[in-house]
């Protein structure tokens, strides 16, 4: 899901004896289930394949909090807007743990910075998209945390231990992210006005694709797959997840009282799931790309607080650069 | 998952209503206070946090550093949690039995009654994301003031007053703390750090004023035991503040004469867009459940 | 110093314990200019305004770590460090910039 559209990997060089020996144990280990920690050797392409991920996932985590955050000022009541504030915070949180993880692998938060304002490092194509109503957030909190839970359980047991920990840490507190929106759609389509269930009808409409892209490109285009599962990176194939998915989501809209926009959603008793339509493919690649709705805006406001809050982190330093010398001083 | 309570309905408990229970009329009017001066003086306080959460939360997603912006959030969420309790007091205090999100949403601007220097935006200009020397500067000043306020109120007559107060005493303390951290990181930090420290507070201290500014609401509440007048506050603040500012390098801005008046209604002109922007939902959506 | 070095928080790991008569248990890290911001920041991050609960923060280039069990293994220059954070290591100004 963070590496929706990962470049080839180049081939390893295993020139030396001890590299040969370094890399069989290295597997034996892996395939034995165990966990990799910090200090461990890994292969130089294990390494660079987890910083990816896991710097993604980061980034993910932090430009996502940009279109909820952008209803947290006209949420509409206070409970509501404790609960945003809240939930937007706890997705900075998990930024946060993500990036200390990585920061294990031999990178720096800066480094990964530069990388996702830069445009070489992606984040996840979902939130290239506007929220431009507030029954946005709730539809947000159903299918798109919804979506990244299922993702993110199974990378609790992913064989790199500080990216499963933290997947712990934040599997825990993501309880509460899919059950408020789900509350907040579930108020307004029991409880509502017409104008609200109008609402949040469109907010479905425009997110339903979006969100089965998230889960990337169907398996026959995905070249990658085979690596990242044997080390436990990835642990279920996208087509899998995506299928499992739908499942799970025509249930909970009929509980709402919501349509979801594809007419060719259609239980197949052969298979026992649910048979949905063609994705638009074109439009994953043109927003993973760089031409979805708002991919520009998303990182223009990061680049924004970053810059803009420079002379803050700057003076920080500086000021304690001076405590230090004071402290010699004295 | 837990019933939502009942929100905006326009006109209060008992009002007329409509065939199947909906509102009948007007639903997005807003509705009209007749505080006494019991509810004015607890208004004043959860208006302040109400506004100042609200400026706070703003910063999420976009402050200098990531777990500064968690930070930020946390003290918004502390905020916004007094704001809660105390509106929904002063709505017991004022008789007519509104709710708190009655009165965040369906009251009009000359109605609010915070301190001004709660409703002034982040940015240094109009078109500024945000200021982090005057929000860090702000968030001292207030939380200073607001931290000597809690400790008189926890000796309220008031019993819920007293026990909000207890509880947003400790919060207080840690605002406080952790903002003249700030000032003194910023205040002493680089050359460029100094002056925009200087320049925000030359912007918000003339709005200090007001905190001290004590009238008849306030002098009604320290005769009757239900909390400080506003003006035996000041020494105590001032001792603070020079002390911080001192180890912040910053210079003592001079008296100034200014007088600003958003605790008696009349507002600056940014209160009418804050409102706008904050009441959007209930007042577009008459009679919705959220 | 470059311009980015200049301003970049050094990271501290976070260890809480979260109820009386518990072991403090490493979390994770954070990013801060100084010790009492350190402190301040990890109940922020790590505990998220619980009462009662104690937090150590060391500066990560601070721990001093065993090696990993398995002798063959390689290590690396900096073998007590905790992880190859590039900012552990000074490198020479020329070539700083990696």
């Amino acid at each position: 899901m963070y590496t929706q559209a990962m470049d080839t990997a180049p081939k390893e060089e295993r020139s030396a004896l001890e590299d040969a020996a370094l890399q069989q144990r290295f597997d034996a280990r892996i395939d034995a289930g165990d966990f990799i920690e910090a200090k461990d050797w890994m292969p130089e392409h294990y390494r660079k394949t987890l910083v990816r991920q896991i710097s993604q996932h980061a980034h993910s985590e932090i430009v996502g909090m940009l279109p909820e955050g952008n209803w947290i000022t006209r949420a509409p009541t206070l409970k509501r807007k404790a609960i945003l504030l809240a939930k937007v915070q706890d997705e900075g949180g998990h930024g946060l743990y993500l990036y200390a993880a990585a920061e294990t692998l031999g990178t720096s938060r800066d480094q990964m910075i530069e990388a996702l304002h830069s445009g070489r490092a992606k984040y996840s194509s979902i939130f290239n998209y506007p929220t431009l109503a507030w029954a946005d957030v709730g539809v947000i909190g159903w299918l798109v945390d919804g979506a990244a839970i299922m993702n993110q359980v199974p990378l609790c047991r992913c064989s790199y231990a500080p990216y499963a920990r933290a997947m712990v840490r934040i599997c825990r507190e993501e309880s509460f992210h899919q059950r408020q929106g789900f509350d907040a759609l579930y108020v307004m389509m029991t409880q509502g006005t017409d104008s609200q269930r109008a609402m949040v009808q469109d907010a479905v409409n425009r997110w339903w694709w979006p969100s089965l892209m998230m889960f990337g490109p169907p398996d026959s285009a995905s070249t990658h797959s085979e690596q990242s599962m044997r080390w436990g990176i990835k642990r279920i194939s996208n087509d899998d997840l995506r299928q499992k998915f739908v499942d799970a989501c025509v249930d909970q809209a009929r509980v709402l009282g919501v349509t979801l926009p594809d007419p060719d959603l259609k239980w197949n008793e052969a298979r026992g799931h649910w048979d949905f339509g063609a994705i638009d493919w074109d439009e994953f690649w043109r927003v993973v790309g760089g031409d979805g709705p708002c991919n520009r805006e998303r990182l223009a406001a990061r680049v924004a607080a970053w810059e803009e809050g420079a002379w803050v982190r700057e003076a920080a330093m500086a000021h304690q650069r001076k405590a230090v010398l004071k402290e010699k001083a004295a | 998952m837990t019933t939502p309570t009942l929100t905006s309905f326009a006109a209060p408990r008992g009002g007329a209503q409509g065939p199947s229970g909906s509102c009948a009329g007007p639903a997005s009017a807003s509705i009209a206070l007749k505080p006494n001066e019991d509810a004015r003086y607890v208004l004043r306080l959860a208006d302040t946090c109400l506004i100042w959460s609200h400026r706070l939360a703003e910063w999420c997603g976009h402050a200098p550093v990531l777990e500064e912006d968690i930070a930020l959030a946390n003290h918004a969420l502390d905020l916004l949690g007094q704001s809660r309790a105390l509106l929904t007091h002063a709505g017991r205090l004022e008789g007519q039995g509104f709710d708190e999100d009655q009165l965040a949403y369906l009251r009009d601007e000359r109605d609010f009654i915070n301190v001004t220097l709660a409703e002034l935006p982040n940015g240094a200009t109009a078109g500024g994301r945000g200021d982090f020397a005057f929000t860090v500067l702000r968030n001292f000043v207030l939380s200073s003031w607001a931290l000597l306020m809690w400790q008189h109120l926890a000796a309220s007559r008031d019993a819920e007053l007293a026990a909000i107060a207890g509880k947003a005493v400790k919060e207080a303390r840690y605002h406080r703390e952790h903002a003249a951290d700030w000032v003194i990181r910023l205040g002493d930090g680089t050359e460029d750090s100094a002056l925009r420290m200087q320049a925000a507070l030359e912007r918000l201290w003339p709005y200090t004023n007001e905190l001290f500014d004590s009238d008849a609401v306030d002098r009604a509440a320290a005769d009757s035991g239900l909390g400080p007048a506003w003006a035996t506050l000041r020494e105590a603040w001032l001792a603070d503040v020079q002390d911080v500012l001192a180890q912040a390098t910053l210079p003592m801005p001079p008296k100034s004469a200014y007088r600003s008046d958003a605790k008696r209604g009349m507002h600056t002109e940014h209160m009418g867009r804050l409102l706008a922007e904050m009441q959007v939902l209930q007042r577009n959506h008459p009679g919705g459940r959220w | 110093m470059s311009s980015e070095a200049k301003s970049e928080w050094p990271l501290w790991e976070v260890f809480v314990r979260s109820k009386a008569g518990l072991d403090h248990k490493h979390c994770g890290s954070l990013h801060a200019p100084d010790a009492k911001a350190a402190v301040q920041l990890a109940r922020e991050v790590y505990t998220r305004r619980q009462e009662g609960t104690s937090i150590w923060v060391v500066r990560s280039d601070q721990i001093v770590a065993s090696d990993p069990g398995d002798k063959d293994m390689y290590f690396d220059p900096m073998a007590d460090k905790v992880y190859r954070h590039p900012t552990f290591y000074e490198l020479p100004e020329s070539v700083n910039h990696m």
